[in-house]
């Protein structure tokens, strides 16, 4: 049986690398994509704890994440499709609208 | 250095170097594509975590549905941005990646502090992860967050509609449509 902190390193890893790309890319897709990615470690994470403790709850709460983050990408999307409707651009550093 | 241990590495590799390609790519596409294979190898793990049933979810709703939904996305709207066009500072970036190696090393310290040992025997409490196991938690216990994520999607879908509608009177769209509209 595989040690559960290796799967904690493991979403370490790629949980930073979704941060990273948030914060390095420009292209709103792409970050839009690294969030999922983020959102999916944190998965990995609750589901190795879930066997860990031999808890059935954290596998529940991935279930509901999975639903809030298919909920995020439908919302999400279609504001980034009204937003290239005005702006013919996806670059997050020209969608500052509500930047002070 | 066991079978499983090996398996786990090969599975982990492949999911990590998969992580990195959807960041370093320079092609939206390229990168929805990466983001398929991290959350495939993704579900291939749940299944070694006796997680049968989020497994099989996993393959559906990410590699199936989000993944597909972002493609038409990008074919839709191009997707083409200059990433390293001469507004970007050259100092974001050195930021950036700083900002990502501190939080690598800040929980890379947290989840080695102290090794978690070995499980008991999951298998008694969790059974796999079976459809049936989770099914019966999810429609007994947790029966209320349930329904709230049922509300949650109906939500989303009508937001979803409502903000990727065309405007009243937008001078796009297929003429006869429009014709049939008025």
């Amino acid at each position: 049986m595989i040690p559960t902190s290796y799967y904690l390193i493991l979403a370490a890893l790629i949980f930073a690398t979704g941060a990273t790309g948030v914060l390095v890319r420009r292209n709103a897709l792409i970050i839009f994509m690294c969030v999922e990615m983020m959102l999916n470690s944190v998965n990995l994470t609750l589901i190795a704890l879930s066997r860990q403790w031999g808890n059935l709850n954290g596998q529940i709460f991935v279930f509901v994440i999975m639903a809030v983050a298919a909920a995020e990408v439908a919302v999400g999307l279609a504001i980034l499709i009204a937003n290239t409707r005005h702006r013919r651009s996806i670059n997050i550093d020209e969608i500052n609208l509500l930047k002070w | 250095m066991s079978l499983s241990v090996l398996f786990f590495l090969l599975v982990g590799a492949v999911c990590l170097a998969a992580a990195f390609g959807v960041v370093v790519s320079r092609q939206p596409v390229h990168s929805a594509l990466f983001l398929l294979v991290n959350f495939a190898s993704l579900a291939v793990l749940y299944v070694t975590l006796e997680a049968q049933f989020l497994a099989a979810a996993q393959v559906i709703i990410y590699a199936g549905g989000i993944v597909i939904l972002i493609l038409f996305v990008i074919m839709l709207i191009g997707g083409e941005t200059n990433d390293f066009s001469a507004a970007q500072r050259t100092w974001s970036r050195i930021v950036g990646l700083g900002l990502g190696l501190i939080l690598l090393v800040g929980l890379g310290y947290s989840a080695l502090q102290k090794l978690l040992p070995l499980p008991a025997d999951p298998g008694a409490a969790l059974q796999g992860g079976a459809p049936k196991t989770v099914g019966l938690e999810l429609f007994t216990n947790y029966i209320l967050p349930f329904e709230l994520v049922g509300i949650l999607l109906l939500v989303a879908l009508i937001g979803a509609l409502v903000m990727g509608r065309q405007p009243e009177g937008a001078g796009e769209g297929i003429a006869a449509v429009k014709a049939s509209d008025r």
